[in-house]
């Protein structure tokens, strides 16, 4: 299958840039980041609080398979319809600091769109942890999930 | 035994990536790093020999002390992390296709 999300990741650099084209339109692919019930949908979190707007805060709950809850949350800098959002982005009760999104949100077809995320990091180091440790970073790293990605890795 | 799956078995513990993280910045010993956690001294010791046989860390005796360094070679195989980290991402936004297009369709 064609590897549709890319991951940039320069070298010594304190950010990285994901992209993904979609079989959608762009407004529907908008719609998924700013109506709650669909933001809980596709990252399989739970939304405890989400004010799509600028100077608005959000608030994410995961539930693990031992039932522990792990929240993330950030407020909203920056928030243009069918165009961008600027967020903050950070993991309740981890050493993981706290991380800059930049997501724009761009037409291609009439039926087809391009998400780019720009996330900027404290540092270096900390950018470097993170992707190494990718399972820290998902909000939807379920077990069964952890498992599947295992078994492609094996 | 497939070493890179256990590498990825050793940091989906929020410990040992804690642990991870407390080492990238300096070489500690054993009871340095234990006195960072609530966990028990062999709690923390069994983390410890868990991130050294997958490599992750590495041991180096210095006069009566062993520090524990993280394993630069094994970190910086980056690329090999970035892959299910980008997988990742392909999921969610899989995900995030297929809901939106039952959405659509829906309305």
């Amino acid at each position: 299958m064609e590897r549709k999300t890319k991951v940039s990741a320069e070298d010594g650099k304190q950010d990285i840039m994901i992209t993904r084209e979609f079989d959608l339109a762009l407004e529907l692919l908008f719609r998924a980041y700013a109506e709650p019930e669909l933001v809980e949908q596709w990252m399989g979190t739970k939304v405890l609080k989400l004010e799509s707007k600028k100077h608005g805060s959000y608030q994410f709950e995961t539930t693990d398979p031992k039932g522990n809850k792990h929240g993330f949350s950030g407020v909203i800098h920056e928030f243009i319809p069918n165009r961008k959002i600027i967020r903050t982005f950070e993991m309740d009760g981890v050493p993981f600091g706290v991380q800059l999104e930049i997501t724009e949100f761009e037409k291609l077809t009439d039926d087809t769109s391009k998400v780019s995320m720009h996330v900027i990091y404290e540092s270096v180091a900390q950018r470097d942890e993170l992707l190494k440790l990718p399972f820290s970073y998902g909000i939807n790293m379920a077990h069964n999930r952890l498992e599947e990605l295992l078994k492609t890795l094996i | 035994m497939n070493l890179r799956r256990d590498v990825f078995q050793a940091i989906a513990d929020p410990t040992r990536r804690a642990i991870l993280l407390l080492v990238a910045s300096q070489a500690l010993t054993a009871g340095a790093i234990a006195a960072n956690f609530g966990t028990a001294r062999p709690t923390v010791s069994k983390h410890l020999q868990i991130l050294t046989e997958c490599e992750l860390l590495a041991q180096e005796q210095s006069g009566r002390e062993i520090y524990y360094h993280i394993n630069a070679k094994k970190m910086k195989e980056v690329a090999d992390f970035i892959e299910p980290f980008r997988q990742m991402w392909d999921d969610r936004f899989n995900a995030l296709e297929a809901i939106m297009k039952a959405y659509k369709s829906n309305t």
